[in-house]
């Protein structure tokens, strides 16, 4: 059952103190280097967090009820509510999944025994490596390999600096690196990031940054290009405008001369069509680079927890996300289970969206039920059937998140007084009450 | 609560009870001895019946990142492989790499109680124990992966005191929620990151200049000073490149009686003879083994069919890509901890290379003459999904079997083994040892794997069935801590089972160095890499049991 008390020996813990080592939720990179202070008017970033950190963790969270059709509830209440409204549901759909390793456990048996479907609100970012994975596979690193590692980086099609604010400072540009080869500086290449994505390419270990400016779009077809280069053989298209077969050799020749070469993408930046092609022409290029020198892809997602929710529908149900549990077994179809098809094309009879950590991840418009189980403040665009204000996972309690690379993983603490119930606990009382 | 277990054929190897009728009594959960005035709350007749404690399972794959990218890559291995939800059980899928929570449920189906995962990265020990704290019914733990991390190789490059690399090591299990460490390739893995494609045992890493040698009597040594119980879990230089039967007779005689377990022995017993260049090595290493008591293995045998390899070695698993099935494979490296790969694999009768490798496997068991240094595994899915586990327990007990299993595969393959003149048949007591008394007493497990008083209530009963394949497949009761939780081969009861760990004394001092190296190199932070117990007890719903350790020398 949500437990208030937990908020309150939090804050008797937790009052006027620094937390250092604090783990970073609001992008995939789970920074956890963060100082933060517990005040009385909330949370102060102190030492190394983003913009985007500070705006995660200093946001003034509103205090709220639980509601039902629009009016102040008891918790028990509003639980009795959701819980009768997925019973009745013929084909509930659990979308948004914006929470970490622990509320995508509680998530899993609700819906295991609720019948749903889930799937995450970045999926879709997601797929555009899914695809791959699944159709070839792939030769990847990790973030603590590439910073020591890696002396060429290319990033395609991604401003990294927007999603993942501090990949350049932490990964790229540390001030101290393991291995020789990279003590130097490294050569960074930017394909079709955007105009000004360059300038933010900065650090002491930063040396000859190459900006290959394309259209997105042409992106496939530019390292489609380079990948013939490569291999010697003849290429079908011409680099897209703008681009030089000079130039195109000279990227070729730093992927020859680099010892460990890392190709960076963040999935969400890629939303071109044909973004898992170009995905697909990443891990095709790492592959062939292999065969005679080091080289690896690094995928940087993982943002809104979706890393997480995608290893633990795995682990558990053997499938990552767009299952459906309707049939009583787990069942797999990355197309039908879209969440976002299935409500544009009327699947589905009850929406159950849940985000813990931004305000900005609402739910999609529709017309069917709805229950939000969310961080208080969380953007709605109609007012739904069931509301369950619920704390976020590394600020008022503790938990775990999965990084981006896949690999590690990050605890979470509670840094201040919670006024909200747990998500576990909610999804928990609603099971119990299925 | 009192339960007794009457008039059973009782196969205990650990106390030399060689199918006795005997009767069992279990008072809270705990084996007791045997008392006629109490009074008995329930009591199962199991006359007739074969009793052994529940299964340990000592090298099995269940949790952990590589894991879980198998899993997402082969959506084509779940589908078919459902199991539906029950109002005990939660739905799953999966055959070569299932669900955590199908792996666990069939495992207690099998009369299993125990699995420990072997290989953990550092890196990734706390995905590896949420995923075992998904893995209801049975008891887990992991051996923590070292070897191939830039800490312990720059310690051994600086050579550095020994004292220090212990402490490291036994830090290390500490973090990690380890019971042992095992060393996969050794050195390798780093070398693969330097593009260095192969590391026989004295070739020298590029970067450091240490030797697979060296790495394996660095660990070996560290860990039989700090009283860990299981000797170094050793997955060699080597993995089934044929002609790395010589690699392993290096191995054991570089050991020089350091106590070590070599593990999936199967994949590291080939020769280079025949017109294929691929022969057995198995006759040489056994009669190695045989000479050698510091020597444990487990077998890693190969079963036909579809399942997926996944290992620490990136290294040879990027040089098995090329007969990957179906064909797409991860490979990665990893946090300048270790790498993985991850490479699907199906097994077939009629290829030359499978037929002998499966027969390889089958020829170490046979040749090794002691069941208490061989325990029953197939490198889970390495060589086949766990559940092929009975098939295997009836090729080794029944040669009959055995005869017409061989008829089947390669012809040439047939010609090129020794099988057919292997009359060994494994016995009831020897299987006992092999998936019970053997695995216990090598990862020291204090109170498990065994049936006097004071062990715990881990028991499986068997209907003796000349068929040994059905017997094993379905035991008629699987008790966990006492309580009855299978019977007929179907959960009765959900349980979550303990995480057993070691954890050796060091000094604290070690800290200063690694706090130096992971805020100058690492990503993540000293305090953060550490698995704290809460994680495992609260969020995991678990428990944890520390087994002893003897004193550090
Ligand atoms: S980069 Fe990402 S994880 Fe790091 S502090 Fe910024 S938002 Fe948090
Ligand atoms: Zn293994």
């Amino acid at each position: 059952m949500p437990n208030q008390q937990h908020g309150i020996v939090a804050h008797a813990e937790t009052e006027k103190l620094n937390h250092e080592c604090v783990a970073c939720p609001f992008c995939g990179l789970h920074c956890d280097d963060l100082t933060i202070a517990t005040t009385g008017a909330g949370l102060i970033v102190t030492a190394n967090g983003c913009d985007r950190a500070k705006a995660g963790f200093e946001r003034n969270v509103p205090c709220a009820s639980p509601q039902i059709g629009g009016q102040d509830a008891p918790l028990e209440t509003a639980i009795g509510e959701a819980a009768r409204r997925l019973k009745a549901s013929r084909l509930p759909l659990i979308g948004g999944l914006g929470t970490d390793v622990e509320g995508m456990r509680a998530l899993l048996a609700m819906a295991d025994k609720a019948g749903a479907v889930v799937d995450h609100v970045l999926s879709t970012a997601l797929y555009r490596n899914t695809g791959v994975l699944q159709t070839k596979g792939w030769f990847m690193s990790t973030l603590t390999e590439t910073r020591n590692r890696a002396d060429l980086l290319i990033v395609v099609g991604s401003d990294l600096s927007k999603e993942h604010p501090r990949f350049y400072e932490r990964i790229a540009s540390p001030a101290d690196v393991m291995f020789e080869s990279t003590s130097g500086q490294r050569t960074v290449v930017l394909i079709g990031c955007g105009a000004g994505a360059a300038t933010k390419v900065t650090g002491e270990r930063i040396g000859k940054v190459l900006d290959v400016a394309c259209e997105p779009a042409d992106i496939p077809v530019l390292l489609g290009a380079l990948r013939a280069l490569l291999k010697g053989v003849p290429h079908a298209a011409p680099p897209p405008a703008g681009v030089s077969e000079a130039m195109l050799a000279e990227i070729a020749e730093l992927c020859r001369k680099a010892s460990y070469g890392v190709v960076v993408w963040a999935p969400q930046a890629l939303s071109f069509p044909g973004a898992d092609l170009a995905v697909q022409i990443i891990s095709d290029i790492v592959r062939d680079m292999n065969k005679t020198t080091r080289f690896a892809g690094l995928s940087l997602g993982g943002n809104d927890g979706v890393a997480s929710a995608a290893s633990v529908c795995s682990w558990q149900s053997g499938y990552p996300l767009r299952v459906s549990f309707a049939s009583g077994a787990p069942e797999y179809d990355p197309y039908r289970f879209d969440i976002a098809r299935m409500l544009a094309e009327g699947e589905g009879d009850l929406l159950v969206w849940v985000s813990t950590f931004t305000p900005d991840a609402g739910p999609p418009a529709t017309d069917l039920p709805t229950i939000v189980i969310g961080t208080p403040g969380l953007a709605l665009s109609r007012t739904p059937d069931v509301f369950i204000p619920v704390g976020t996972p590394g600020l008022d309690h503790g938990g775990r998140l999965v990084r981006c690379d896949g690999v590690v993983s990050l605890p979470l603490r509670g840094v201040r007084a919670g006024q909200h119930p747990r998500l576990i606990d909610v999804a928990a009382g609603i099971e119990a009450a299925l | 609560m009192l339960i007794k277990l009457k008039g059973g054929r009782v196969y205990d190897p650990a106390n030399g009870v060689d199918g006795e009728v005997r009767d069992i009594y279990v008072r809270d959960g705990r084996i007791v001895a045997a008392d006629q005035s109490a009074k008995v709350d329930a009591e199962y007749d199991v006359t007739g019946r074969v009793v052994m404690a529940g299964a340990i399972d000592p090298h099995t794959h269940i949790g952990g990142g590589k894991m879980t990218i198998a899993r997402m890559m082969l959506p084509e291995d779940h589908r078919g492989d459902e199991i539906h939800r029950t109002a005990l059980t939660r739905s799953a899928t999966g055959f070569a790499v299932p669900s955590t929570l199908a792996a666990g449920y069939r495992y207690a189906e099998m009369g299993y109680t125990a699995g420990f995962e072997p290989a953990m990265l550092p890196a990734n020990a706390r995905q590896a124990h949420m995923e075992m704290g998904d893995t209801p019914m049975i008891d887990k733990g992991a051996f923590v992966m070292l070897g191939s991390d830039d800490f312990l190789l720059r310690q051994m490059a600086a050579r550095q005191d020994f004292e220090a690399i212990k402490d490291y090591i036994a830090w290390t299990m500490h973090a990690a929620q380890a019971i042992a460490v095992k060393v996969v390739n050794p050195g390798g893995i780093s070398a693969f990151k330097f593009n260095q494609r192969k590391l026989d045992l004295d070739e020298s890493h590029a970067h450091y200049g240490v030797t697979p040698r060296d790495v394996l009597r660095t660990l070996s040594r560290g860990l039989k000073e700090l009283g860990v119980t299981h000797p170094l879990h050793v997955h060699g230089c080597n993995l089934g490149v044929p002609g790395n039967v010589s690699t392993t007779l290096d191995t054991i005689r570089a050991m020089e009686g350091l106590p070590v377990h070599l593990t999936h022995i199967q994949f590291h017993s080939y020769g280079t003879e025949g017109d294929q260049k691929f022969s057995s090595g198995a006759a040489q290493v056994a009669e190695l083994i045989n000479q050698h008591a510091n020597i444990s293995i487990d077998v890693g045998q190969i079963l036909f069919g579809q399942t997926c390899t996944a290992s620490g070695d990136s290294m040879r698993q990027y040089g098995n890509t090329k007969s990957a099935h179906p064909k797409k494979w991860v490979v990665m490296d990893i946090e300048c901890d270790a790498g993985c790969g991850v490479v699907p694999m199906k097994y077939k009768d009629k290829s030359f290379v499978n037929a002998l490798q499966w027969a390889i496997g089958l020829e170490i068991f046979l040749l090794v003459d002691d069941p208490w240094r061989v325990f029953l595994t197939t490198d889970h899915p390495n060589g086949a999904p766990f559940t092929t586990y009975p098939h295997l327990i009836r090729l080794l007990m029944d040669k009959g079997f055995r005869r017409d299993m061989m008829q089947k595969i390669h012809p040439d393959a047939q010609k090129a083994s020794i099988l057919a003149s292997l009359d060994r048949e494994y016995t009831l007591y020897d299987i006992a040892i092999m998936t019970r008394a053997g695995p216990a007493r090598s990862l020291g497990l204090a109170d498990r794997g065994h049936l006097a008083p004071g062990a715990w209530g881990d028991i499986t009963v068997y209907k003796d069935d000349a068929d040994r394949e059905r017997m094993f497949t379905t035991p008629e009761y699987v008790f966990k801590n006492g309580e009855l939780i299978v019977r007929d081969g179907r959960i009765v009861k959900v349980v979550q089972g303990a995480t057993h760990v070691a954890r050796p004394d060091y000094d604290r001092n070690i800290e200063k160095s690694l706090q130096s190296y992971f805020s100058k190199y690492h990503t993540v932070s000293l305090q953060n890499f550490k698995v704290h117990d809460d994680e495992i007890i609260e969020h995991d719903k678990g428990s944890i049991v520390v087994q002893p350790t003897g004193a550090r020398v």
